[in-house]
Formats: structure tokens, C-alpha cells, sequence
């Protein structure tokens, strides 16, 4: 099982980035043996649809759960799609996020929580 | 011939051009493209009269039929269609409408229906005839609207586009195919700095283009500056006149209202017709 954290930087101390569609990079974490890998998140530059990308890009990872910051009503729709688990409201940096994640102080988003091209603002 | 009007900045005064213009040359007529708010016909007392529906090609799926094998979501520019944990989702109001899906889809999973954006409107006179286009409100997209306003023009007459504000799509599509660009500025900092992000996109388009300064007198050079450096014809400056402002406010255009001005309109129509 793989967790996907929208992050600002490519390691485990890179800040999270709280935008979903249009992240700088996913990290990619499995939460038992603490293995990552980070990928450049291509829809970040996208004329629209960043979201539904995104959410293609970390279905393809193999991720289960998202921890960002937030996430818009597209991205939401296909998320759920995809059966990914959504965690937003998430700060600091990605380490600390898998940490409060593993100890399941963490709780599921069921709506999005900003509108639609919350990200390009 | 075909000019159009744009501008990078709202309310430099385009539409005050395009209707002016129109109403100083003999032969022509007036289309609108400023399909999010038309205002050019404020300036007729002829009423606008619908004469038709516009559309654009929506995709159904059928899946049934459908495989989920991705290659209608890889195709599309605008990521209208997800391919997502054994379904495929579609997001209608990101969808242009091009049709690409429906050609590439190889199990013939797609069908199109149409999907009404708008409609266009005709009013005028037979001397001047007025059209202009209306957006659906929460569609997007105006530009399907504009190309079938552009359809309209009559090679017999001088067409004058007048465009929607700013430097996207729409403004991109009423810049292109026509002889002539009018960029129209005020000499103000926002003036002058959207200006100068029109003029980048123009070159790209490679339109003819020059420069209407409107108000002239509220603000100070740079625009003059500016045109003088990157050898741009400076077309006419109409002077930032009270009384033309009044008319304006009771819908009368500052030529019927003030005929000194048709002078100018005539004059910068001449500099065009010399460029083209």
C-alpha cells in the first residue's frame, strides 16, 4: 500500500504543497518500510483538468491514500473514481504527515474542499 | 476588407472605435465578438433579432462498447476525459468540442451529440448591419461562437470586428484571418502594459497592426514612446473629450453626436486602407 503527499520538493522534508492538480511533485511513500520516490507532477501546468490528471498520474503510482492540502470538485470525482482515500488540511512537511498518518491521527475527506481552479490562484 | 478592434486592457474604448469606424466608411458593416458582453448594438436603435443556434459536438459514450483502453483521455488537449480506476469519466465544461475523441476512438465507443454554447443575433440597418453573439451563462468557451460570427462577414463590405478584451483565446481568434489589427490604449501604466502584452501576441499571429490612443490627454507619452520604439503606426488619438463622454452615456456614437470627429474616423480608416 502506497501513500501519495503533494509535495513542494522531491524528499521526505520537502514542505507540502497544498495544491492537488497543480503540486510541484507527488511523493510516493510506503508507510511500512518508509521506501519513497518522487515524481514531477506533469499536470501542474496544464489549461485545465489538472486535477483528473493528477489523479490518473498517482493511480498509476499505485497510491491508495492522498494527503494534500486541498482538493478541487474534479479531482475529488475522479479520485473517488480511482478509490483513492482523501486526506486534506495537511502542513509542514511530508515526513511528518506519514508519521501522524501511521499513527491514524489522520482523517478522510468525503468532499472536496475548495472550487474548481482553486489551484491557479 | 476586415479590421478589427482589440485591445489587451477593458474599456480602453474598442467598442467606441469599432462603432465609430463603422459609421465613417461607407459599405460596412459591425460584428461583435465580445461573446461574454456584446455591447456594440447599445449604440442602433434596431433591435437584435436571433437567427441562430450555436453548438458544438459533444461526446456520449457508449460502454457497452467502450474498453477503457485510454486512448480518447490520452487524445484529449484539455483533459475532458478520465480513464480512472475501471471508469472513465467525462467533464463536460472542459470539453472544446474538437471532435478528436470520436476519430480516435477505436472501437467506435463514441458518438457526438450537440451541445448548445450560444446563439447570434442580427440587427442594423441594410446599410450597417449589426451581429453579435451571446454566450450561454457557465459555458466557457465563447471561441466556437466567434468563428461562426466570422462566418458572416461579406467579402463586398469592410468588416469591423470588434473584440473581447485580454490576450486569450477569444481576442486570439478575432486577431486572426483579418487584413488589419486596431489596438486600441489608453496613455495610462495599465494602459501601456497591456498594450505591450497584445502587441506580443499580434506579432505572433501576424496581423498588420497599429495604434488608436483613446482619451488622450488623461495620462502622459509612454504610449507614444513605446510605438515610436518598436515602430508602431500610431493610427489617431481621440482627445479625452467630456462631451463625447455624455453622448456615450445616452447611447449616441461621438460621430452622429459630434460630426468634427468623423474627420478622424475617415483619416484613420485612410492610414489602414494604405497598410493593407
Amino acid at each position: 500500500m502506497k501513500i501519495a503527499i503533494t509535495a513542494k520538493g522531491k524528499e521526505m522534508d520537502s514542505d507540502i504543497d497544498p495544491r492537488f492538480g497543480r503540486c510541484g511533485y507527488f511523493v510516493i511513500v510506503d508507510p511500512d518500510t518508509m521506501e519513497f520516490e518522487a515524481m514531477v507532477n506533469e499536470s501542474a501546468m496544464a489549461s485545465g483538468g489538472a486535477g483528473p490528471q493528477a489523479a490518473q498520474a498517482i493511480t498509476k503510482a499505485s497510491a491508495k491514500v492522498l494527503i494534500t492540502g486541498n482538493v478541487g470538485p474534479n479531482a475529488h470525482q475522479a479520485l473517488e473514481a480511482a478509490g483513492i482515500e482523501i486526506i486534506t488540511g495537511s502542513n509542514g512537511k511530508v515526513i511528518d504527515m506519514v508519521e501522524k498518518y501511521k499513527k491514524g491521527e489522520l482523517s478522510i475527506t468525503p468532499a472536496p474542499t475548495v472550487g474548481s481552479h482553486a489551484g491557479m490562484r | 476588407m476586415k479590421i478589427t478592434v482589440a485591445s489587451g486592457k477593458g474599456g480602453t474604448g474598442k467598442t467606441t472605435i469599432a462603432v465609430n469606424l463603422a459609421l465613417s466608411v461607407k459599405n460596412s458593416m459591425l460584428i461583435d465578438c465580445d461573446v461574454e458582453g456584446p455591447n456594440s448594438h447599445l449604440f442602433f436603435r434596431e433591435p437584435m433579432v436571433k437567427i441562430k443556434d450555436v453548438s458544438i459536438p459533444a461526446p456520449k459514450f457508449d460502454l457497452d462498447t467502450c474498453t477503457l483502453c485510454g486512448k480518447c483521455a490520452e487524445f484529449c488537449q484539455y483533459n475532458a476525459i478520465s480513464i480512472i480506476g475501471e471508469k472513465l469519466l467525462f467533464f463536460e465544461e472542459l470539453c472544446h468540442g474538437c471532435g478528436g475523441c470520436k476519430i480516435i476512438c477505436p472501437v467506435d465507443a463514441i458518438t457526438e451529440v450537440d451541445h448548445n454554447v450560444g446563439l447570434i443575433e442580427k440587427g442594423g440597418t441594410e446599410d450597417l448591419p449589426v451581429y453579435h453573439g451571446l454566450l450561454n451563462i457557465s459555458e466557457p468557451f465563447g471561441v466556437p461562437i466567434i468563428n461562426e460570427l466570422k462566418q458572416f462577414a461579406d467579402a463586398s463590405k469592410i468588416t469591423i470586428f470588434d473584440s473581447p478584451p485580454g490576450t486569450a483565446c477569444p481576442a486570439v481568434e478575432t486577431m486572426r484571418d483579418v487584413d488589419f489589427c486596431i489596438l486600441v490604449t489608453e496613455p495610462t501604466p495599465f494602459g501601456l502594459h497591456d498594450l505591450t502584452l497584445t502587441v506580443d501576441v499580434i506579432r505572433q499571429i501576424g496581423t498588420p497592426f497599429g495604434v488608436v490612443v483613446n482619451r488622450d490627454g488623461i495620462g502622459d507619452d509612454r504610449v507614444d514612446q513605446y510605438c515610436e520604439k518598436e515602430g508602431i503606426p500610431l493610427l489617431a488619438k481621440i482627445p479625452n473629450d467630456m462631451e463625447v463622454a455624455k453622448l456615450y452615456s445616452r447611447g449616441v456614437p461621438m460621430v452622429t453626436g459630434l460630426p468634427k470627429y468623423r474627420k478622424l474616423f475617415e483619416e484613420m480608416f485612410q492610414k489602414i486602407r494604405e497598410m493593407v
